[in-house]
């Protein structure tokens, strides 16, 4: 058990269980379904999760402190809207300059989020409730319900997601997969070793103390949302880039995935915790369920949102009750490595 | 947090009439009544003969289901907790309904079981958040996808409609005077909810919670228990909303009354129920909601879009919030410097 302990944290056990998960996942529907696993689904899935795992990225940075994002949805579905449009009115323009736009105005709709909820202490979910709806309403006021389609946009754009990188055998890693995992990467190693991340743990799992300790609680936090909204805007360009069509409906009910996906990855929202690797797992296992389980036909699609549902519900019920013991007989083990002479250890409990 | 503008102030024995009058013209319901007769005002100049009882009663009928929800979640804020997943079972209710009766159920009994699965619902929700403990913005985040999926599943992309006469008569037409079902059940739950929230004891309880969880378990309240009623509540009153519209709509498809919770949340934190629990009252959030269907009236009338409607209401919801946080920081700061300068009037010896 000790060497168990020294080992691993409950965290990283957590993740080896998603990750196993995902495997009898795929191992279950390839008995099922005939010809399941293969190079073309590898592709598929590569390709359907860059939206939601970037917007995962983001949603982690602001669950670590404690807040919720809903806007995200909307955010990416105006800027999809308006980089296709601005690509469509210059045909001319450069790739570098379309991501620039997205981030540009991912930034914008991220930061009024941010101030809104650090600095006008406006409760997160409140805010981004209200943004949601301010967002998307700007969408529809602003596209005049005239939608963008392949045939407007300009051919590198269109032509994107199919845009190869590297082979190995059949499998492809495709431009828009890699931008995905560079973010990951990227956000990865900030949140482990820029003292902007580990910030980030301090507040969520005492806000308090942070205060206290004077680490510039309100910035962080708006730096979060900012973050965020950037990501979303990200998520926007690779949402024109993956579909080509835009409607004033794009990007509605991301918000949603977003949140499912970091929560099954064991982010939490009560206390700090919680990894971008995670997040980006959690949106791979719900695409790998979704486009599983439609494959199967044994459920039908209108089931997913219910499936959706109940498992981020089950995901945090599992992480309060079970990996809450976890953690207490870490907290017990390590007490008793570091005081040998000590007869009861006190661990704070997790139960109110 | 003890001065808020949305507490009653206790009249005492002294007071004349009418500073007791001024002084809840001060409060936040005071603010709510000045923008409600602006509207009204700038409604009127765009219509003539807008501010009739007629159409004042029109507009409650146009929106009573979030009214109703409005009541309950008012019980829910003021008890520290949200219910994001009470247009869900609203939905529910009505696809569960119209399924039911389409499978060839008897419609009274059709309505009785999707009532029924109101209260599951509600159930379900309580049981996480009142026995598990989970944080209720979780919980009824993932049950609001969840039991819109549901709703989905049932009717799959079907229009569910032909209800019975009696039902869609009981939805669409008056009943009594110019009074339709829904609306006499809305102030019958109106009256019942100010009885209970504003003057019995549970009511008490209920604001005793939202002040402090922990100072109310300690002095003897009953906290889980409470929280699950009001959840089992929520639920019931959500589906018997849902009800509502599927009589008043005469159809039903998967997708009714989605989005509805941005209306619901703002007529409650805009009538002044504290988002961190423990204040506000059902009189302010009656103004709010006369307030929130005349603005949205006032814009169908200038020729505003829906969607334009609906990012109007997302702004008033942050500023519902911002607002008395501004106005408390401001009044902080002003106190703070008021000490500063002034030397205590009693020095402490």
């Amino acid at each position: 058990m000790k060497t168990l302990v020294s080992r691993f944290r409950p965290e990283q056990i957590r993740l080896l269980f998603l990750i196993a998960l995902m495997i009898l996942m795929v191992v279950f529907f390839s008995i099922e379904i005939p010809g399941y696993f293969n190079a073309r689904f590898v592709n598929r899935i590569s390709t359907s999760v860059v939206v939601v795992a970037v917007l995962a990225v983001g949603q982690t940075l602001v669950f670590l402190t404690r807040n919720f994002d809903l806007s995200v949805g909307s955010i990416a579905g105006f800027t999809a809207y308006f980089v296709g449009q601005q690509m469509w009115w210059h045909k001319d323009w450069s790739p570098i300059t379309a991501v620039l736009i997205a981030l540009g105005i991912g930034i914008i709709a991220g930061s009024i989020n941010g101030v809104l909820v650090a600095y006008g202490r406006v409760p997160s979910i409140i805010t981004t409730i209200g943004t949601l709806a301010i967002f998307r309403s700007f969408l529809v006021e602003y596209s005049h319900a005239v939608p963008i389609t392949t045939n407007n946009l300009p051919r590198w754009l269109v032509n994107l997601s199919s845009v190869v990188l590297l082979r190995i055998g059949e499998v492809q890693i495709r431009a828009l997969f890699a931008i995905m995992i560079g973010v990951v990467i990227i956000f990865q190693l900030v949140l482990t070793f820029l003292p902007f991340g580990r910030r980030l743990y301090a507040i969520g799992s005492n806000p308090d103390a942070a205060r206290i300790a004077g680490f510039p609680a309100q910035r962080m936090v708006f730096l979060a949302f900012l973050i965020s909204g950037a990501l979303a805007g990200l998520a926007g360009f690779l949402f024109i880039g993956r579909y080509g069509n835009v409607t004033v409906l794009a990007g509605i009910g991301l918000e949603f995935a977003s949140i499912a996906a970091v929560v099954v990855g064991g982010v939490s929202n009560a206390g700090g915790s919680g990894t971008v690797v995670g997040a980006f797992l959690g949106a791979l296992f719900l695409d790998l369920l979704e486009n599983s389980l439609f494959r199967w036909q044994a459920v039908s699609e209108f089931w997913r949102d219910f499936i959706l549902g109940m498992l981020i519900l089950f995901a945090v019920a599992l992480d309060n009750v079970v990996f809450g013991r976890l953690k207490n007989v870490w907290a017990r083990a390590g007490l008793q490595m570091s005081t040998e002479e000590s007869n009861e250890p006190e661990v704070a409990s997790h139960v109110e | 947090m003890s001065n808020n503008p949305s507490t009653p102030a206790p009249t005492s024995s002294g007071d004349s009439f009418f500073s007791a009058i001024w002084r809840r013209l001060k409060s936040w319901e005071g603010l709510l009544l000045v923008i409600l007769l602006a509207i009204f005002a700038i409604n009127s100049s765009l219509a003539p003969g807008y501010l009739t009882i007629g159409n004042q009663i029109n507009l409650f009928i146009l929106s009573i289901e979030k009214v109703i929800i409005a009541l309950t979640m008012t019980f829910l804020i003021i008890n520290g907790e949200i219910d994001l997943s009470a247009p869900s079972i609203l939905g529910l209710a009505a696809c569960v309904t119209a399924a039911l009766y389409r499978g060839g159920m008897d419609f009274g009994l059709a309505v009785v079981i999707a009532l029924g699965a109101g209260l599951v619902c509600g159930a379900f929700n309580g049981f996480w958040i009142a026995r598990v403990g989970l944080n209720s913005l979780v919980v009824t985040l993932s049950t609001l996808i969840a039991y819109r999926g549901l709703a989905r599943a049932i009717v799959e992309d079907a229009s569910i409609g032909k209800f019975p006469d009696w039902f869609n008569t009981l939805g669409q037409k008056n009943l009594i005077g110019p009074f339709p079902l829904a609306l006499i059940i809305f102030f019958v739950m109106y009256v019942v909810a100010v009885i209970i929230l504003q003057y019995s004891g549970f009511g008490r309880q209920v604001y005793v919670i939202g002040n402090s969880k922990d100072a109310a378990r300690y002095s003897g309240v009953k906290v889980r228990r409470v929280k699950f009623i009001l959840y089992l509540a929520s639920g019931l009153v959500s589906a018997l909303a849902g009800v509502l519209l599927a009589a008043r709509l005469g159809a039903v498809r998967g997708d009714i009354g989605y989005g509805y919770e941005l209306d619901i949340i703002t007529m409650v934190l805009l009538g002044g129920v504290s988002i961190f629990g423990g204040s506000g009252t059902l009189y302010g959030v009656f103004l709010s909601i006369l307030i929130i269907l005349n603005i949205r009236n006032g814009m169908g009338l200038a020729s505003l879009s829906g969607h334009f409607q609906t990012g109007v209401i997302g702004v008033l919801l942050i500023l519902s919030v911002l607002g008395p946080n501004l106005f408390n920081q401001a009044r902080a700061s002003i106190n703070r410097r008021r000490l500063r300068r002034a030397p205590p009037a009693h020095p402490v010896t």
